[in-house]
């Protein structure tokens, strides 16, 4: 009953946003709105995620991993469509199209566009980097990749989450041009969420609990 | 112009009240409710292209249209008025139309200062008096990379510097905006060192496309804009364009301007619209002209009006004056 509710509401921000844009109440400038939406829910499902161990250790609320995979997904899926539309309305729309939209030349002219921009910009670099680490978990979320894997290798993988969640704070930090307040607040949920990870690798000695990167 | 010193009698003072409205080129009340009428006194075209009711009862009378207009389509009232950074107010692009409503625009001074004959602090119904106002259809385009075009109303800023006689040694103009904390919410977030500060080149701030902004719209220009005066310089990114303006000071030395402070590496003095200079964290080549949703248009060198300004810049290294 709980995790299809939970489906839901996680779906509750494509749904603002495509109920906006029916109704056109976005501002005059729909594809920041679009954009800046996706960015941040990227990054709050991201802490949503993350608060999950802790919620089972600190308050022993064993059951909230029932909803970890979902939650990481819907990170993935919002990180996904933020850079859908980056790729759509900021690289492929920005380019020349002497011989059309889908011609060979403009696909290469995409990918070069695409890769120069990854290439010069560190704000960009990061927030693919980000995306790249959560690809990579996305990929191996299924029951028959954690087998395929091995528990502890797996581990070791989905520790990449610590570093999507902290390449996407660095991505917003910096992007914004002078106002670091709400980039300032991810980071601290981010400190404090990684931070439990770090006293628990010291406290109980193990080697299966990754650092933080 | 008989520049009054500051503990002088404000003309609003001494003048009957609807013929001072007049003299600020403001219409009286009861004419507004002629208002469909008057639409003959804003550009026609400019109402007409967008569809826009300027219907908020406080039209601007006598305003003349520009040649230096563009013919392109104007965005809509609520567009410009709702979606624009005005960091006093907050740095969500809603934050000024949001915070600015109860904005005390009246009444309100500008101090002159600094090398010219006239320095003193002059009500602005001194600093319109004997002006014409004009329809000036401009680009806007900011270093964010999105842009408008906006009706503003206005008259040339080297008309009012023109009264201010500056000196020889007047190089640079600098444009302060109001500070003031308890009707500016945004300033106690100290993103920016306050007070806003802009300047430009003498030759910039004669040049006729540089104006005093007073309206928007064939209207009396809304508080989130930068009431109740600003500049704008159509052919600078947006934020060359000060807001609320408080203080023109006449200056030999290049001034710092704010943005330049907060990022010098990022933001320059000069700060032309050039589609060859990138911004350090995104290509300046092309832009979004809202509302639209893709950032596909080509960017202009000087914004579309290097016909008017390159000579400004001949031999200079735009590169490095970014």
């Amino acid at each position: 009953m709980l995790k299809p509710a939970v489906f839901l509401a996680a779906l509750g921000p494509l749904g603002w946003l495509l109920w906006a844009a029916y109704t056109g109440n976005f501002s005059a400038d729909p594809l920041a709105d679009i954009t800046h939406e996706t960015g941040d829910w990227t990054l709050r499902f991201l802490c949503i995620t993350l608060a999950v161990t802790p919620l089972r250790r600190v308050i022993g609320w064993n059951g909230a991993i029932r909803f970890r995979r979902m939650l990481g997904l819907f990170a993935f899926f919002y990180g996904t469509l933020h850079l859908l539309i980056y790729l759509i309305a900021d690289r492929y729309a920005s380019l020349d199209f002497p011989n059309g939209i889908l011609a060979w030349q403009s696909v290469r002219a995409f990918a070069a566009s695409v890769w120069a921009d990854i290439y010069k910009r560190p704000f960009i670099t990061v927030g693919f980097t980000a995306w790249l680490c959560m690809l990579s978990l996305a990929l191996t979320s299924t029951a028959g990749m954690i087998r395929r894997l091995g528990g502890k290798r797996w581990n070791q993988l989905h520790a990449l989450i610590y570093v999507a969640a902290t390449a996407g704070v660095v991505h917003y930090w910096w992007l914004v041009k002078a106002d670091v307040r709400r980039p300032a607040t991810y980071a601290a949920i981010v400190f404090v969420l990684l931070s439990f990870r770090v006293v628990w690798g010291f406290t109980s000695g193990s080697r299966a609990t990754p650092r933080p990167a | 112009m008989l520049i009054k010193p500051p503990s002088d009698i404000r003309s609003s003072e001494i003048t009957d009240k609807s013929l001072y409205l007049n003299r600020r080129a403001f219409m009286r009340a009861a004419a507004v409710a002629a208002g469909a009428a008057a639409t003959g006194c804003v550009s026609a075209d400019a109402l007409a292209g967008s569809g826009q009711p300027a219907a908020h009862g406080r039209k601007l009378e006598n305003v003349k249209s520009s040649p230096l207009s563009t013919s392109e389509l104007p965005n809509t009232w609520e567009q410009i008025t709702t979606y624009n950074n005005y960091y006093e107010f907050g740095t969500d692009k809603d934050s000024p139309s949001r915070y600015a409503r109860g904005f005390k625009t009246t009444p309100w001074t500008v101090a002159v200062e600094g090398e010219c004959n006239k320095k003193a602090v002059y009500h602005l119904e001194d600093i319109l008096k004997g002006q014409t106002l004009e329809d000036r259809i401009y680009r806007h385009r900011c270093v964010e990379r999105w842009s408008m075009v906006i009706p503003w109303v206005g008259f040339p800023l080297s008309s009012f510097i023109n009264k201010c006689e500056p000196t020889a040694k007047a190089k640079f103009v600098e444009f302060t905006t109001l500070a003031d904390d308890r009707q500016m919410p945004g300033l106690a977030s100290g993103v920016l060192p306050w007070p806003y500060v802009e300047g430009l080149r003498m030759d910039e701030a004669m040049h006729p496309l540089t104006i005093l902004v007073v309206g928007l719209y064939g209207e009396v220009l809304p508080n989130q804009d930068g009431a109740p005066l600003r500049v704008h310089i159509p052919w600078k990114y947006g934020f060359k364009s000060g807001k609320s303006i408080v203080k023109i000071r006449f200056v030999e030395k290049q001034p710092v301007n704010t943005w330049q402070r907060a990022a010098a590496d990022e933001y320059g003095f000069y700060a032309n619209v050039n589609p060859t200079v990138d911004h350090p964290r995104w290509s300046q080549a092309k832009e979004r002209r809202l509302p639209s949703l893709f950032t596909n248009t080509p960017t202009q060198m000087f914004n579309g009006y290097g016909d008017q300004v390159a000579s400004m810049y001949a031999g200079m290294d735009l590169r490095k004056n970014f």
